[in-house]
């Protein structure tokens, strides 16, 4: 469990990006950030491994206030994905993989033994374990920034818009990875993201921030969806329109799903038991 | 009277290359006074730039020394040198000039290496728990190397040109055949010499060249190139890595 207790953070030169924050990350679950550029989810999500210090208030993870853990041991059990992959460009793929562990103290052949597992893991063929960043496409390269932040197996992953620079087909590709390894692994994974639908997709719990990383609400996507709590979460998850908007239609007697631009969406049938 | 012939001549003649005068005598000094000048130059001005470079502090004032010491004029420098501390300590001076060469290219290749670093790249490296120091040795140096070989190369080619002047202060080097040819009048012998320490710029240039090609770790050649899709095919397939090199990198 994480939990943000009262935080605030303003940086040196007064930008007061977070203010006030309080939260609790459950375990084991994928808690998405979400809102629009600037509005402090990464500033945020680096607090948790200490790459941000906050100014005020107390972040514990576990109970244990993450400003008693020297930084580089607690970020070398926490991984962290971001969005150009923050890959070594003079390392292979397995060395990068193998990074952390090798901090550590672990052996190099048991290390690579290791990261060639993770490449099975996060789908990556691993006759690509001798190539260098540079020779991987986008889509690749995310792969290989999951391999490296699970190598340690992790408690916790932070996911800085991690599938941000790739294109749709791709990210859709990237999503259904990481919904099957977070059932198979069950991670803390706290998301950031300024996409509503990957949040909604991947997110067990979603925090809509607004400016100053207030927030706007909280809840399952379904208890969002249900209920925005404000005019601005209405429009932010795009509630009144688009293929959020669903309405019924009845045709040859069957209920049929139309969304707000007046496309098919499809039948409404009775929910399953099971 | 044709100047290169005598040149040749002088270069050729075997009584050339005997004695306490030997030309071999004389390219050994001159290549000592480059070695050690560019090796205490480095000694300086590589942890200094790479200081620089890691914290990003400081940066005006390296470039602004450096930018000092370039415009010194190394000849008047060296009597300064010579008169300050005496004729004993010639040796010392001669070496301390161009050490004073070497510095400004080598700094700014060591701090230059490190700067055009991509952020996001040492960001994360921090992020996944390196030290410090990690960053500095795992990353930044070996990423900042082809700019710090430059920085060398330079450094190096300054010196070797700028060692005649040990011949001013009666040190020998290749400036000797040089002043011996200004006071015999004997212009084969001056151009002899001077073609000699191209020869040997030359030399050392093409010895960085190899050094560029060896030193510099595959990732960072494959990395210049920064998309190898749209690279030729031959290209991408000398970056590709053989399956079978084991290269330590961890
Ligand atoms: N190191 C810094 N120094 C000063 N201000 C900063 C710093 N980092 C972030 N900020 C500011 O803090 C605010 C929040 O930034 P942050 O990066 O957390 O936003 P974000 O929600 O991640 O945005 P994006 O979606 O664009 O990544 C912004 O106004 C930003 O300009
Ligand atoms: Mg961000």
């Amino acid at each position: 469990m994480i939990e943000f207790r009262s935080i605030s953070k303003r940086f040196a030169d007064g930008t007061l990006a977070v203010d006030g924050f309080s939260l609790v990350i459950p375990s084991h679950r994928t808690t998405v950030l979400v809102g629009s550029s600037g509005c402090g989810k990464t500033t945020l999500l680096r607090m948790i491994n200490r790459m941000v210090d906050a100014s005020s208030g107390a972040l514990e993870i576990d109970g244990e206030n993450v400003s008693s853990i020297e930084p580089v041991a607690l970020r070398r059990r926490i991984g962290y994905v971001m969005q150009n992959s923050g890959l070594l460009p003079h390392r292979t793929v397995i060395d990068n993989i193998a990074t952390v562990p090798r901090l550590n103290g672990v052996p190099r052949a048991q290390a690579r033994a290791r990261a060639l597992e993770l490449m099975d893991t996060v789908g990556l063929d691993r006759a690509m374990a001798r190539r260098y960043p540079a020779q991987l496409s986008g889509g690749q390269q995310q792969r290989v920034g999951v391999a490296r932040g699970l190598a340690v197996d992790p408690n916790i992953l932070l996911m800085d818009e991690p599938f941000g620079a790739v294109d749709p087909i791709v990210r859709a590709e990237l999503q259904q990875e990481l919904l099957r390894l977070q059932r198979e692994l069950g991670k803390t994974v706290v998301f950031v993201t300024h996409d509503i639908d990957e949040a909604f997709l991947l997110g067990d719990q979603v925090v809509i921030l607004e400016k100053g990383a207030s927030i706007a609400q909280k809840g399952t996507p379904a208890e969002i969806l249900a209920n925005p709590a404000s005019d601005f979460v209405a429009s932010f998850i795009g509630a009144e329109r688009g293929k959020r908007a669903l309405h019924l239609r009845e045709v040859d007697g069957r209920r049929i799903l139309v969304d707000g631009d007046g496309a098919v969406a499809g039948r409404l049938v009775e929910a399953d038991s099971a | 009277m044709n100047l290169f012939l005598d040149a040749f001549a002088w270069l050729l003649d075997p009584a050339s290359w005997q004695g306490p005068s030997s030309i071999a005598v004389r390219i050994g000094e001159h290549l000592f006074y480059t070695a050690l000048a560019v090796l205490i130059g480095a000694a300086v001005a590589i942890p200094v730039g790479w200081l620089i470079g890691h914290t990003g502090r400081g940066r005006e004032i390296a470039v602004g020394v450096a930018g000092a010491a370039r415009a010194l004029p190394s000849f008047g420098l060296l009597f300064l040198f010579v008169m300050i501390a005496g004729v004993l300590l010639r040796g010392p001076s001669t070496i301390l000039v161009l050490v004073l060469l070497a510095v400004p290219p080598i700094l700014a290749g060591a701090y230059a290496g490190l700067e055009v670093i991509d952020r996001r790249v040492i960001d994360a490296a921090r992020a996944v728990g390196m030290t410090e120091w990690q960053i500095l040795w795992k990353v930044e140096v070996p990423l900042g190397l082809p700019l710090l070989l430059g920085g060398l190369r330079g450094g190096t080619l300054q010196v070797v040109a700028t060692a005649v002047l040990a011949a001013f202060v009666n040190l020998g080097g290749l400036g000797l055949p040089i002043v011996e040819g200004i006071a015999l009048r004997d212009y084969g012998r001056m151009l002899g010499a001077a073609m000699l320490i191209i020869a040997l710029a030359l030399l050392l240039d093409a010895l960085f060249a190899v050094l560029d090609r060896v030193a510099i770790p595959r990732g960072v050649r494959a990395g210049r190139v920064t998309d190898v899709r749209t690279a030729s095919p031959r290209r991408r397939a000398a970056a590709d890595p053989p399956a079978t090199t084991e290269k330590e990198t961890v």
